[in-house]
């Protein structure tokens, strides 16, 4: 799968209260999420963004609460995709059993907000700032869950079964 | 090659003699939680599964303590759901109401964890119960879906990490102050993924109170679980509460460690985290004279019987400051219960302190204690990040009971022997 996409750059530690304040927390409804994603650091972050643009991030994205509206909020948006650095682990699984994909690469220095680049996920290689960079490999047991179309489909095949 | 207590629990429930880290393994669980937050996300997806039941009705755990009382119509609506789900499928181990805690202090004392366990739980301070010598983690809510139905759950075996501490402690120092300051040393993604496992004569010393808050603050150094050995002070906690039996591992001489590190607890003094990451350690002595607008001494972290009866010791016969408000949240029934019969709740009330009832509440800046744009809090609870505890531009100091007190009586941040 391609995806070419805009930049947005969001740095270091970005934790679970910044992608979505827990005091939404009663929705659960993607849509309405995403209209408070990143409130606290960019409250017109929702309204400025379009679906399929591509959040940009440093170290441990996705830090603090196991909250799920997480990566929902951020689906909500129609954003597929987000490259960090890092990731913290409970928002990695979260993000692949949603269908979020994530892929951990350092291209932070070379991007600047409103770039465009463009991703080829199935490979995990990365255009931007004229480099080509291939991200580390999503683990194959997490990629079987993604080709399989997530943890619940995963689920739903083994009770029918 | 040894094992760590880790490896050995993750080993017997996924049927192996050997796991090591980064392996990938089934694992069978002992229990899966949810709360009134997370869970009705994990109810939607097991609707679309069309699950007929839950994998064992006693193994499934639902504790309504975030937004509870209930705040608004949806969180209550949430409440409902969750109930009615639990009715429809027989779940035992549902609390609410007057039978209702904050999850992380509620299910070690009503014996539901024990040593050896495997425990997942869709709240990321899950991971507290590895003071009882347990695995224990926080996931998602389609990941305890999945626990939920199935009864296991996959999981890829941590590296381990371990902080052998010795020395004496200091008077009114607590595990909170050993974990901000491991923070301190390590930051918010230094144990990011691992097991972060604690030995040494300071560990024996600790209380269990202490030690289920250093575990419940392992999430907050990026890690997967925090674990303690069993000894005696575990096994007297499990015979007091525990209602199964419990299963003792202890680490191999030869087990393998990524990192040691060697922590001396003498030199551990009020530490406390400003704003805005858990890791941004100072001492409580070094941070002068900012005014405090609101102080929260509870949570899973600290709002267990130790912490009741530091701030108690403090705040007996003082004031809390003019201007400054703080808000007092025992952790669960039998706590409040106690702290009313040991006459504490007499001396937070001369003291000029709110009593909640037990509630996550103003820990994630839900309810029941909201701080305004530019307001400062000290707070006895595990996460300071931007806009925590309610405005984008309010500050959260996290800190032990027996600061969170002191700062009470003073309005800024103090040490207690500058009240006492």
């Amino acid at each position: 799968m391609k995806l070419k996409g805009k930049v947005w750059k969001f740095g270091d530690h970005i934790d679970t209260d910044i992608i979505i304040p827990a005091k939404y927390l009663m929705h659960t409804d993607p849509k309405v999420l995403s209209q408070y994603c990143m409130e606290p650091l960019s409250p017109d972050f929702p309204k400025k963004v379009k679906p399929g643009d591509i959040i940009v991030s440093g170290n441990n994205f996705g830090c603090g609460s196991s909250r799920e509206h997480a990566p929902l909020a951020i689906i909500g948006l129609g954003v597929k995709l987000v490259i960090a650095k890092t990731f913290a682990r409970i928002f990695y699984r979260n993000a692949f059993n949603k269908g979020l994909v994530l892929l951990e690469a350092d291209i932070y220095d070379l991007v600047k907000d409103g770039d465009e680049i463009e991703v080829d996920i199935s490979q995990g290689i990365i255009h931007a700032g004229g480099k080509e960079i291939h991200a580390k490999p999503i683990p194959p047991f997490m990629e079987e869950l993604v080709n399989e179309g997530g943890l619940i489909n995963h689920l739903k095949k083994k009770l029918e079964g | 090659m040894g094992m760590t207590i880790t490896e050995k629990i993750l080993a017997a429930h996924s049927g192996k003699d050997h796991v090591e880290p980064g392996e990938i393994i089934a694992c069978s669980i002992d229990l899966a939680l949810a709360n009134d937050i997370t869970a009705p996300l994990s109810l939607e997806e097991f609707e679309k599964v069309g699950a007929s039941k839950v994998f064992d009705p006693a193994k499934v755990v639902f504790v309504l303590d975030h937004f509870t009382p209930n705040k608004d119509i949806l969180s209550a609506e949430n409440c409902k759901k969750i109930r009615e789900f639990s009715i429809k499928y027989g779940i035992v181990n549902f609390f609410e109401g007057g039978e209702c805690g904050i999850e992380h202090a509620l299910l070690p004392e009503k014996g539901l964890v024990v040593a050896g366990d495997v425990v997942i739980g869709a709240d990321s301070h899950t991971c507290t119960y590895g003071a009882l010598g347990a695995f224990s983690t926080g996931m998602g809510s389609t990941d305890i879906t999945y626990g939920m139905v199935m009864g296991r759950i996959w999981l890829k075996v941590p590296e381990n990490i371990k902080f052998h501490c010795y020395g004496k402690w200091q008077k009114w120092v607590t595990g909170k102050e050993l974990i901000l300051h491991i923070l301190g040393m390590i930051g918010v993604d230094g144990a990011l993924y691992s097991a972060m496992e604690y030995t040494g004569d300071a560990i024996a010393a600790l209380s269990m109170d202490s030690r289920f808050s250093i575990a419940n603050m392992a999430i907050e150094a990026g890690a997967k679980n925090g674990i303690f050995p069993v000894d005696d002070k575990t096994i007297a906690y499990m015979k007091e509460h525990a209602t199964r039996p419990y299963k003792v591992y202890e680490s191999d001489a030869d087990a393998q460690y990524k990192q040691v590190f060697e922590i001396d607890v003498s030199k551990v003094g009020f530490t406390v985290a400003c704003p805005s990451l858990p890791s941004n350690a100072k001492d409580a002595g070094e941070l002068g004279n900012v005014h405090i607008d609101q102080v929260v001494i509870g949570s899973c972290t600290n709002g267990r019987m130790e912490d009741l009866e530091m701030a108690a010791e403090i705040l007996k016969g003082k004031r809390v400051a003019k201007y400054t408000r703080c808000i007092i949240i025992p952790a669960t029934p039998a706590i409040y219960g106690e702290a009313m019969r040991r006459g504490y709740f007499q001396v937070f009330l001369d003291a000029g302190c709110i009593i909640s009832p037990p509630t996550c509440g103003p820990c994630l800046g839900g309810h029941m204690g909201i701080l305004a744009r530019g307001e400062k809090a000290v707070a006895t609870t595990n996460r300071n990040f931007i806009g925590r505890m309610g405005h984008p531009e309010s500050e959260v100091y996290l800190a032990g009971p027996a600061v969170a007190a002191a700062t009470a009586i003073k309005g800024k941040i103090s040490r207690p022997e500058e009240v006492i």
